[in-house]
């Protein structure tokens, strides 16, 4: 990263203020709503409302307890880390295979792979709905982890397509050189140096299912009720503030997430770069 | 060394990657047990993708290369046990440089105990034996290189290729690193294929030099004969340096040949490849060939009068730019001999040399036409 220099004439100190200014303005507008929900999972009152009346565990404890989220979460668990498994392999296998052909409709089937990112989740939802009902797909959890699946593999398509763009076929050659079948050679050296990528794109595929709520309306079943599923009919019903408890646990979820690849990020340039 | 029996036959092979324009074309290319054959030749002249076709990551569009005289057009890479060297190492960056060096003997299915003793006995052959912990990004350049060199040697085997090795490293260090893989190559009694457009490197390391152009090699030999008797202007040109002279062939006597330069002065030169009177053909002479101020008695064949243009002092040696037979400039290298005076520009020197330090070419752009 380069450092900015250190502004020197009138216009130059204006316009790094400004910089500045706006840059606070935009992150409170993204960030003031987020964090707004905290503290009212620790209100110890009945209802949404600043100031908070107290402070109080409570509604944590309810999440813990209730008959309605721990199934929710578990459900959530299930689902997101299987489509999250399926999607990774799925789409780095693509990746790979998009990588290396060479024929005329690659940007085309391109498109088509990451095209449930493009179209609308509800249009997606239908038409999965529809056509897994005379599967018996639908209710069913099996249903719901092909779904997510097709929701989150485009992200792993992208991120590693991006690091197999800048990855040297050299070491891919150099393995079978030195006697590595085509498999060794993938999970001993390519596998190992793509990692990056691979890991951002199957945590991106976890968040967007574990966040997933519109295809969990129409594919999942009382069976299958995931925890945004929860939250969506728990707004709806009745206002309670165990929602806000579960929304700090997802806003940390994500944190952690966000903090997870950033490691993956530094690790793998110290590992390039030497020092 | 050359000499030994075939252990790799390129014949007829032939390359193209679009179908229309050949790469290679049809190499017929013996590779000796237990030599260093140099391919040499200017980017994009089909030295690369025949050591690619060796390797085993192009095939080729006809043709067949055998290995021990077993056809391994089909064998992949991985099963053809051959070493490889690339240009930028490829050395595995999140393996340290014991585990790199260990690769091929683990995928080999080596037993452990083995393994540690054939990596430590190849790291100390690259004087490398304190560095196995370390990660390859903590090596230098010529380090790096040195590990590649282990990792490719390690497993024994018969032929090892070079894919422009040392093109990444500075001058000095270049240097160094082509005495270290001579001496291991001796030491070592392997089979080198070695590709590079360097050519003091080529001369400096190798027992045989094929020269690629065109994707044809226009010639193959040991360094010496490249040097003194290329068997066309191509290689005259790309191997050291040489003045050419542009001229007709007035008559053909043998080997021999008289050329009537354009302004009208006649030289005798060795026929190479010009075999028709009337024909055109470029002369070459070495500039360290040309004599200053030779006469009769040296029994040299060939006076030329020359105007100095520009004389350049480099200690050991002069180089002195000279305009003789018209507008051509010539190059001469000669001894800097203590109190003698150095020419200078404007000075009329004359210039002699030898029928058989000057060799009549056809000219360059015939060339594939007419060789082979």
């Amino acid at each position: 990263m380069s450092v900015p220099q250190a502004p020197s004439t009138l216009s130059q100190k204006f316009g790094a203020g400004l910089t500045w200014s706006s840059s606070v303005v935009v992150l409170f507008f993204l960030l003031a709503p987020i964090l707004a929900i905290i503290p009212l999972s620790f209100s110890s009152g009945n209802f949404l409302t600043y100031p908070l009346p107290g402070f109080s565990l409570r509604w944590y404890e309810e999440l813990l307890t209730s008959e309605k989220w721990l199934p929710a979460l578990r459900n959530s668990m299930i689902v997101g880390i299987s489509a999250t498994i399926l999607a990774t392999i799925l789409g780095t296998l693509a990746a790979m295979g998009l990588n290396r052909a060479r024929f005329p409709f690659k940007p085309l089937v391109m498109a088509l792979l990451l095209s449930p990112m493009i179209v609308p989740v509800v249009i997606t939802a239908i038409g999965v709905y529809f056509f897994f009902a005379p599967l018996g797909l639908a209710n069913s959890f099996a249903g719901l982890i092909i779904a997510h699946t097709v929701l989150g593999a485009p992200f792993v398509v992208i991120t590693v397509s991006a690091t197999l763009a800048h990855f040297d076929i050299g070491m891919a050659r150099a393995a079978a050189s030195l006697g590595a079948a085509p498999l060794t050679g993938f999970f001993r050296v390519v596998l190992p140096l793509i990692m990056p990528g691979v890991a951002s794109g199957a945590l991106f595929a976890f968040a967007t299912s574990f966040d997933e709520v519109v295809v969990a309306l129409m594919i999942a079943g009382p069976e299958q009720r995931t925890l945004p599923r929860e939250m969506f009919s728990g707004i709806r019903e009745s206002i309670n503030p165990t929602i806000t408890a579960v929304a700090t646990v997802l806003i940390l979820t994500s944190v952690v997430l966000l903090v997870c690849l950033e490691f993956l990020r530094r690790r793998n340039e110290r590992l390039t770069k030497g020092a | 060394m050359v000499g030994g029996d075939v252990l790799v036959q390129f014949s007829m092979v032939q390359k193209t990657y679009d179908g229309e324009t050949l790469v290679v074309k049809n190499l017929d290319l013996d590779i000796h047990r237990g030599e260093f054959l140099t391919l040499l030749g200017p980017s994009g002249s089909g030295k690369t993708t025949t050591l690619m076709m060796l390797a085993g990551f192009e095939v080729p569009t006809y043709g067949d290369i055998k290995l021990n005289g077993k056809a391994i057009n089909a064998v992949p890479p991985h099963k053809r046990n051959i070493g490889m060297v690339f240009q930028n190492y490829a050395l595995f960056p999140h393996m340290t440089v014991e585990q790199n060096v260990a690769f091929p003997l683990e995928v080999r299915k080596v037993p452990k105990a083995e393994v540690g003793a054939k990596v430590a006995h190849a790291l100390e052959m690259v004087r490398l034996a304190e560095f196995g912990k370390r990660r390859p990004a903590q090596l230098s350049g010529g380090q790096q290189q040195r590990v590649a060199l282990a990792r490719a040697l390690v497993f024994d085997p018969e032929l090892v290729l070079m894919d422009e090795p040392l093109g990444a490293l500075d001058k000095q260090l270049r240097e160094h690193m082509q005495m270290e893989i001579k001496d291991l190559h001796e030491k070592l009694g392997i089979t080198v294929v070695y590709v590079t457009h360097d050519q003091s490197e080529a001369l400096t390391m190798s027992d045989r030099v094929a020269v690629f152009h065109d994707g044809v090699i226009q010639q193959i030999a040991a360094p010496d004969v490249l040097y003194e008797q290329p068997k066309n202007a191509f290689v005259a040109n790309f191997i050291g340096e040489n003045n050419n002279l542009q001229g007709e062939v007035e008559s053909i006597d043998g080997d021999r040949c008289t050329v009537r330069l354009e302004d009208g002065e006649r030289i005798s030169a060795t026929r190479v490849n010009v075999y028709g009177v009337d024909m055109p053909t470029t002369l070459s002479i070495r500039p360290e060939r040309l004599v200053v101020g030779g006469d009769a008695a040296d029994g040299a064949a060939n006076h030329l009068d020359a105007t100095v243009v520009d004389t350049i002092y480099l200690g050991d040696h002069l180089r002195v730019v000279a305009e003789a037979a018209g507008k051509a400039r010539l190059m001469v290298k000669m001894q800097a001999a203590a109190n003698q005076p150095l020419p200078r520009a404007g000075d009329r020197i004359a210039l002699s040399f030898r029928a058989e330090d000057c060799r009549a070419h056809a000219p360059l752009k015939t060339v594939s036409a007419q060789d082979d």
